[in-house]
C-alpha cells in the first residue's frame, strides 16, 4: 500500500465518458431525468445539450478514493461531496486529490473533480482506509 | 415567497430493496470499476464478502427509492424545475452485498433559505436484512428563487 501523508497528491483518475454514457448510467442507477438523456429536452431548458449526472460524476470520485486500498471497496468509511458546475458527456473528467489528515491507517483527501476549468465536484472530502 | 418548513423531522415510510449480483455488475462497469469482487463471487468470497458486493456509490441505488418520495412530497414543496442537487454524503458501514435485503427510511433534516435559495436536506439510513447499518447519506437539494 502506498505510503499517503499529509500534502501529497493522489493518482489522478481520467475518464472521458462517452456520449451514451448517461444512458447506461440512467439504467443503472434508475435516475431517468430527461436533462441527462434527451438533448432537446436538455436544450429546451437552456442547457447546451445533456448533462453528465452528478451522482456518476461523484462515483468516479469514489472509484479514485478506493484506488488508494487497491480498489477495495470496504476501504471507504465515508466520501462528501459538492455539486458546483455541470458535466457534459464526450469531455475528459479529471478527478484529483489531496491528503490533508493521515493517520492510524486512515487518510481524508480533500477531492476535485473537472472538465478544464469547471470544476464540476468541489470540496469533496474522502475518508479511506489505506493502511 | 419563502420556503415551507412543516416537513422538518418528517419520516417518510421504508423501502425495500433486494441487492442483485447483475445489478451491481451494471453499475460497477458504467463507473468504469474493474475489481472482480464486483462481478465474481469466488473471488468476492475470497476477498472476505458474503457474496459480491456493491460498490460503495450503488448507495444511490437501494436509497433513492426511500429519498424520492420525501423530495416529491407537497409539504416540502420543492420546485422541481429550479432545483439541483448541490450536495452529498455518504458513511458506509456494513457492506452491501448480493442478496441483502435494505430498508432505507428517509427524513427530512432541514429546509432553509439564503439569499433566495432554498436548501432542503434530507437523510437516509439503510439497514440490512440483520439490522445493521450499510449506508447513512446526506442529500443536499437547492432551489433558486424561492
Amino acid at each position: 500500500m502506498a505510503d499517503l501523508n499529509v500534502g501529497d497528491a493522489i493518482p489522478e483518475l481520467k475518464v472521458t465518458p462517452d456520449k451514451y454514457l448517461p444512458h447506461r448510467y440512467a439504467g443503472a442507477s434508475g435516475d431517468f431525468n430527461p436533462i441527462h438523456i434527451d438533448p432537446e429536452l436538455a436544450k429546451a431548458v437552456g442547457l447546451p445539450g445533456t448533462i453528465l449526472h452528478g451522482l456518476y460524476m461523484m462515483g468516479l470520485v469514489a472509484r479514485a478514493a478506493t484506488d488508494l486500498a487497491g480498489g477495495e471497496p470496504k476501504a471507504l468509511k465515508r466520501l462528501s461531496v459538492q455539486f458546483r458546475g455541470m458535466g457534459a458527456p464526450e469531455t475528459e473528467i479529471a478527478v484529483t486529490g489531496t491528503v490533508k489528515e493521515a493517520g492510524d491507517g486512515t487518510v481524508t483527501v480533500d477531492v476535485v473533480a473537472a472538465q478544464g476549468e469547471n470544476q464540476t465536484i468541489r470540496n469533496a472530502e474522502a475518508e479511506v482506509v489505506v493502511g | 415567497m419563502t420556503v415551507k418548513t412543516e416537513a422538518v423531522g418528517r419520516e417518510w415510510p421504508a423501502t425495500t430493496y433486494e441487492v442483485g449480483k447483475e445489478k451491481i455488475g451494471e453499475y460497477a462497469r458504467v463507473v468504469g470499476l474493474d475489481n472482480p469482487v464486483y462481478f465474481d463471487r469466488e473471488a468476492a468470497r475470497a476477498a472476505g464478502y458474503r457474496d459480491v458486493v456493491a460498490p460503495p456509490m450503488f448507495a444511490v441505488v437501494y436509497s433513492s427509492p426511500a429519498v424520492g418520495p420525501a423530495m416529491l412530497d407537497p409539504d416540502v414543496g420543492m420546485n422541481f424545475a429550479a432545483m439541483v442537487h448541490g450536495g452529498q454524503e455518504f458513511e458506509w458501514n456494513e457492506p452491501a452485498c448480493s442478496g441483502d435485503e435494505i430498508t432505507t427510511t428517509a427524513k427530512c433534516l432541514d429546509i432553509s433559505e439564503k439569499d433566495g435559495k432554498g436548501f432542503y436536506v434530507f437523510e437516509t439510513n439503510a439497514v440490512n436484512q440483520n439490522g445493521d447499518l450499510v449506508a447513512r447519506g446526506t442529500w443536499t437539494l437547492i432551489v433558486r428563487g424561492v
